[in-house]
């Protein structure tokens, strides 16, 4: 077939593509090179380290951190329990459990304060028990909380789908060959979805990490991510140049990740039944 | 036996864990009582301030507006896209995809600064801006549905209708598209809820005065929340549950007819 003549259809999205991806970034590392007054700079990458933003960073890779680990620890023995159970529609289950991915973003987070802010449902109930209050919204806590609560069915999708891909008849054959449970795990589950569990924390950490939303609403404003401090500088400070040296380091940090995590392949991570 | 009920009793509690909230949220906007905390009674009344209300339904009009209108483009382009990067050599189609990669992996808040920051120098930020932002980030999920299913697809049906006759627009009407409706139908529904659940980029990229359902809620709950937002999540959450729903019925649910909100092309 006329290979050529079909490839001139991608001509459209190629122009978007330099249009809407590349030129947009080259502002970025443009605005990131040059200081307010339009001078050559360094100052604006350099930033990162200058306390307050390095504070920033490292907290948002400490809660990035958190929110993926306690992630891994709620999806992985859900995984392994649904892999041995015997359930027909495991598929349906799997939809169920990754289906509030699909509510807005937004609204989850409203739901999670309405829940835990200092007159919310949860300290109503247990000041009516007796137990008096827990102050846990505007504290890390809260923010990782939200961050698990909004992200937990991103990695629930690929260990699912990763878990429930290992043949039943390895682990059979692992077991009739004399391995006990420990053995099975460690040496036969672990390994065959390591890669799941990679691009798991590839969509949790990446968006934690880079996260806003969630310490404003969950961290009144006080506690300080750096996606916090980058947006501030485009909306409060209006120091675009500074914004943009750190959205570079952020970029940076992004990379890195999905550099060590890998973004799983093209089947193991996918699979929204529906 | 003990196991088994306890495994049953793990899956239980996650799932507690992932619908509780939205039950709270639904439950609350039925409830006589402006409080959070003390049922007392069953009403309407929030559905009908949720739609009298001219701010919310004016957001409501821009979201549908723009996730349809964005779905749409980004379908067009991307099932061209599509095409185009499946006949390509190895290089070629690797460079595409790269490309394809960025908006995916790029932090969003990164995709939002960086289009804010051109769209500022030739359009004033409105709907037209975040338009052109939702079709950028919708583009990539419509070839990574339609992309799939080409690669599935026997190509040599295609080429007996040409070499029967067929002209090449007749032969990719009648055999090519429908085995790609699947496909383009999943990309365009996915695009669609991608549209209608996004904050950052369209945050960055509106301009004062014009709302999004996700950025008039943040605005409010800044301010504190009213009970018509409750009625308007549980709207949304039944929205959803309608679009996903007609996916599964338009594109048949055979095991491998998979879309996926996460972020990756092979």
């Amino acid at each position: 077939m006329k290979r050529k003549r079909m490839q001139l259809l991608s001509i459209p999205y190629v122009f978007w593509i330099i249009g809407f991806t590349v030129i947009p970034l080259l502002f970025v590392f443009a605005k990131a090179a040059t200081s307010p007054e339009g001078d050559a700079t360094f100052g604006n990458l350099i930033a990162i380290f200058d306390p307050v933003h390095r504070k920033a960073l490292f907290l948002s890779i400490e809660l990035a951190f958190v929110s993926s680990l306690v992630c891994i620890l709620i999806s992985y023995p859900a995984a392994l329990i649904i892999k041995s159970s015997k359930i027909r529609n495991k598929k349906t289950l799997q939809f169920i459990m990754i289906l509030p991915m699909w509510m807005n973003f937004i609204l989850r987070i409203l739901a999670i304060q309405m829940l835990i802010s200092k007159n919310g449902i949860i300290n109503h109930f247990l000041t009516a028990a007796g137990i008096g209050r827990i102050n846990i919204i505007n504290t890390e806590f809260a923010i990782v909380l939200g961050m698990v609560y909004d992200y937990l069915p991103y990695m629930l999708l690929p260990v699912l789908n990763g878990v429930l891909a290992i043949p039943d008849d390895i682990i059979e054959a692992s077991k009739d060959l004399g391995a006990d449970r420990f053995t099975v795990l460690t040496k036969i589950m672990l390994p065959l979805s390591l890669s799941a569990i990679g691009s798991g924390i590839t969509m949790v950490f990446v968006p934690s990490m880079t996260e806003f939303v969630i310490a404003n609403i969950l961290g009144g404003g006080k506690i300080q991510l750096l996606g916090n401090v980058i947006e501030q500088e485009f909306s409060v400070s209006m120091n675009w140049n500074l914004g943009s040296g750190l959205s570079v380091t952020l970029m940076v940090f992004v990379l890195l990740t999905t550099l060590i995590f890998g973004r799983g392949d093209s089947d193991k991570g996918r699979g929204f039944v529906i | 036996m003990i196991a088994k009920w306890l495994g049953k009793v793990y899956i239980g509690i996650v799932m507690v864990f992932l619908y509780a909230p939205i039950a709270v949220l639904i439950a609350l906007s039925f409830n006589a009582s402006k409080s959070r905390v003390l049922w007392t009674g069953f009403t309407f009344r929030w559905y009908r301030t949720l739609f009298g209300s001219s701010a919310i339904m004016k957001a409501f009009g821009t979201t549908l507006a723009l996730a349809l209108l964005s779905a749409a483009t980004a379908s067009l382009i991307g099932l061209f896209a599509a095409l185009g990067i499946y006949s390509m050599r190895k290089s070629g189609r690797r460079v595409m995809l790269f490309f394809t990669n960025i908006p995916l992996l790029n932090a969003d808040i990164v995709t939002g600064i960086a289009l804010m920051l051109w769209f500022v120098r030739f359009l004033p930020l409105g709907f037209s801006s975040i338009l052109l932002a939702h079709v950028t980030f919708n583009i990539p999920y419509v070839i990574l549905c339609i992309l799939p299913k080409l690669e599935t697809m026997d190509i040599r049906q295609f080429e007996a209708a040409r070499d029967l006759g067929a002209t090449t627009l007749y032969a990719f009407l009648r055999i090519m598209l429908p085995g790609l409706m699947p496909g383009i139908l999943a990309g365009f529904f996915m695009a669609v809820t991608m549209s209608m659940d996004d904050f950052v980029i369209t945050y960055f990229t509106k301009g004062p005065g014009v709302n999004t359902l996700s950025t008039l809620i943040y605005g409010e709950i800044r301010k504190g929340i009213k009970p018509e937002m409750y009625a308007l999540s549980s709207v949304l959450f039944l929205l959803v549950l309608i679009i996903l729903i007609a996916v599964n019925i338009l594109t048949g649910s055979k095991e491998d007819k998979y879309i996926t909100k996460n972020k990756e092309i092979g």
